[in-house]
C-alpha cells in the first residue's frame, strides 16, 4: 500500500492587509493609542483539506489569486497556517521560485553548493551530485562565472538541475517549467516522470493545462482559496479549460 | 529540544555555506581579497598609533595598544550586530521561497564577523611584536573574552534582527545607540578618569567587563577575577535566552512583514 505523504487538514490562511503601512515605532504607538490599527482581512485559503499519497503526482489548477502559491508555501513550511494543520512525512525539495537561493555575486559552482545546502545536502553529498548537475544543466563552460551574468534560461536550467538531485520524498514545482527552451522543457518533464516512477511525490503548479495533464495523475482545482474539485488531471483539466 | 538540535545538525552545512558566502561576497572583486580582514585592522591600528603617540599624549603606558585592544572587542560588537540586524531583511527572497531555520542567517553573519575578530586579534599581536611589547603567557587566555563577546553578540543580534523586520526605524536608532555605547566603554579613556554616576553607568555596560578582561589578558598578563567571569557568563546566557525567545516568537511573522 502506498503511504500517506502530505496531509492537509482544514488549512486556512489569513493575511492582514494593513491599510496604512505601520512600519515604524512611532506609527505603531500612535495607532495603538488611538486603537486605530485596522486591517483588511483576506482569507487566502479557506478550509482546504486533502491528502497526497506516496508516488502520487498532483497538479494544482486555478486562476491568479486562487491560493495555489500560498498553498505550496504552507506545504513547504514557509508560511504557517492560521488555522488547521499540515503534516509532511518525508523530505521535501521546494522549487517554489527559480533562483530563490542564488547569490548573484557567486559563481555557478559556488551556487551549486550553496543551494544544495539550502536543500539540506552536505558538501560531501553535493560533490557526488556535482557532475550530474553540470551535465544536466548543460552549463559546463559557465560554471566559473558569476550567476548575475547568466541568462534567465541558464539560471532556470541550473536551478532545476539542483532542485531535482538526489531522491527527495516530495518535490514541489511552481511554474518553473515555463522557462527554458522546448528541448529543455521536455528534458525536465522526463526527469520528473522518472522521479515519479521512482516513488517521489510531486506537487505541480502550472498555468499550462497540457503540462498538468501529461505530468500529473490527479489535480486539485482551487477557486478563491477553496477546493472546488479534486479528481483525475484529465477530467479536472478539461473542466478547468472549459470554465 | 532534541528535535531542534537534530535540525541544527541537518543544516550545519548550510551554516558553513552561508558563512563562506558572507566572507566571499564581502571581498568579491578586490585584489587583496580576504587579506583585507587582516590589513584593515592593521592599518587602522597604525593610524591610531601615530595619532596617539604624537598628538594626544596620555599617561597610560602604551596608550596606542590600550586603544587598539579595546577596539578589537568593540569593533567586532558594532560590526557583527549591525550585520546581524539586516540578516533577515537581506535574505528576503530566500525566506519567502524556501524553508530554512531563520536564525541561521543571523548566526552566519556573526560567525563571518568572528573571522574578522580573529584577524584583528592577529593584527593586534603583530602591532605588539612591532612595538616590542612584553608578552605574557596569559595572552593565550584572551580567547575567553573573545568567545564571551561572540556569545553576547549572538543574543543581541537575534533581538535586533527580529525587531527590525517590523520596525525599520531600529536600524537608525541602533546607529545612535552604538555610538553611545562606544563612549560608555573604556576604550579611549581609563576607568580611573571617570567617577560618580558616569562610572556606575560604564560599569553597567556589559561590554566594559569584557573589554577590561580582554585587555588585561592580552596586554598586562592579569587574570580576570572569578566574579567578573561569572558576571560575563551570566550576561551572555541571559542575552542569548532573551534573543532566542524573542526570535522564536517573532519568526513566523517575518514573512508577513518582509
Amino acid at each position: 500500500m502506498s503511504e500517506l505523504m502530505i496531509e492537509i487538514k482544514e488549512v486556512s490562511i489569513r493575511f492582514k492587509l494593513e491599510k496604512e503601512g505601520v512600519n515604524s515605532i512611532k506609527e505603531y504607538i500612535l495607532f495603538k493609542m488611538k486603537r486605530k490599527v485596522k486591517y483588511d482581512e483576506l482569507w487566502a485559503l479557506k478550509n482546504v483539506s486533502f491528502q497526497i499519497k506516496q508516488g502520487d503526482s498532483v497538479g494544482l489548477l486555478g486562476f491568479n489569486g486562487s491560493g495555489k502559491s500560498t498553498l505550496l508555501k504552507v506545504i513547504a513550511g514557509v508560511l504557517k497556517p492560521t488555522k488547521g494543520e499540515v503534516k509532511i512525512y518525508g523530505t521535501i525539495a521546494p522549487l517554489i521560485e527559480l533562483g530563490a537561493g542564488f547569490d548573484f555575486d557567486l559563481t555557478g559552482r559556488e551556487n551549486v553548493f550553496l543551494n544544495g545546502s539550502i536543500l539540506g545536502y552536505s558538501r560531501k553529498q553535493m560533490m557526488k551530485y556535482y557532475d550530474d548537475i553540470v551535465e544536466f544543466s548543460e552549463l559546463s563552460e559557465f560554471m566559473d562565472i558569476p550567476v548575475k551574468n547568466y541568462s534567465s534560461g541558464m539560471l532556470s536550467r541550473l536551478a532545476f538541475s539542483i532542485a531535482t538531485i538526489g531522491k527527495p520524498d516530495i518535490l514541489i514545482i511552481d511554474e518553473v517549467l515555463s522557462v527554458g527552451d522546448f528541448r529543455f522543457q521536455q528534458k525536465c518533464e522526463w526527469r520528473i516522470q522518472n522521479m515519479i516512477s521512482d516513488k517521489t511525490t510531486v506537487l505541480f503548479v502550472s498555468h499550462s493545462i497540457e503540462q498538468v495533464k501529461t505530468i500529473c495523475k490527479r489535480a486539485v482545482w482551487l477557486e478563491q482559496g477553496q477546493v472546488k474539485m479534486i479528481g483525475t488531471s484529465e477530467k479536472i483539466g478539461n473542466l478547468y479549460e472549459g470554465s | 529540544m532534541l528535535a531542534y538540535i537534530e535540525n541544527f545538525i541537518k543544516y550545519k552545512s548550510l551554516l558553513n555555506e552561508l558563512i563562506i558566502r558572507d566572507i566571499k561576497t564581502r571581498y568579491r572583486r578586490s585584489v587583496m581579497g580576504v587579506l583585507w580582514s587582516l590589513l584593515n585592522p592593521l592599518c587602522q591600528m597604525i593610524v591610531l598609533s601615530i595619532m596617539f603617540s604624537n598628538i594626544f599624549k596620555s599617561d597610560i603606558e602604551n596608550f596606542p595598544l590600550y586603544i587598539l585592544s579595546g577596539q578589537v572587542i568593540f569593533n567586532f560588537f558594532s560590526e557583527s550586530t549591525n550585520n546581524a540586524m539586516s540578516a533577515i531583511i537581506d535574505n528576503t527572497s530566500l525566506i519567502k521561497k524556501t524553508y530554512i531555520p531563520k536564525y541561521l542567517f543571523v548566526l552566519s553573519r556573526i560567525m563571518s564577523s568572528a573571522v574578522n575578530l580573529l584577524a584583528s586579534f592577529a593584527a593586534l599581536i603583530v602591532v605588539m611584536l612591532l612595538t616590542r611589547t612584553e608578552f605574557h603567557i596569559a595572552v593565550l587566555l584572551s580567547f575567553l573574552p573573545m568567545l564571551l563577546i561572540v556569545l553576547f553578540t549572538i543574543g543581541v543580534g537575534l533581538i535586533l534582527a527580529a525587531y527590525v523586520v517590523k520596525f525599520r526605524d531600529i536600524a537608525h536608532l541602533y546607529g545612535i545607540l552604538v555610538t553611545t555605547i562606544l563612549y560608555l566603554t573604556p576604550i579611549i579613556y581609563p576607568m580611573s578618569m571617570i567617577s560618580g554616576i558616569v562610572k556606575k553607568i560604564v560599569w553597567l555596560n556589559p561590554l566594559t567587563n569584557i573589554v577590561i578582561m580582554f585587555r588585561n589578558l592580552a596586554l598586562n598578563g592579569i587574570l580576570p577575577g572569578v566574579f567578573s567571569i561569572l558576571l560575563a557568563c551570566m550576561e551572555c546566557i541571559v542575552v542569548i535566552f532573551v534573543g532566542l525567545y524573542v526570535f522564536y516568537k517573532k519568526q513566523d511573522s517575518f514573512i508577513l512583514n518582509l
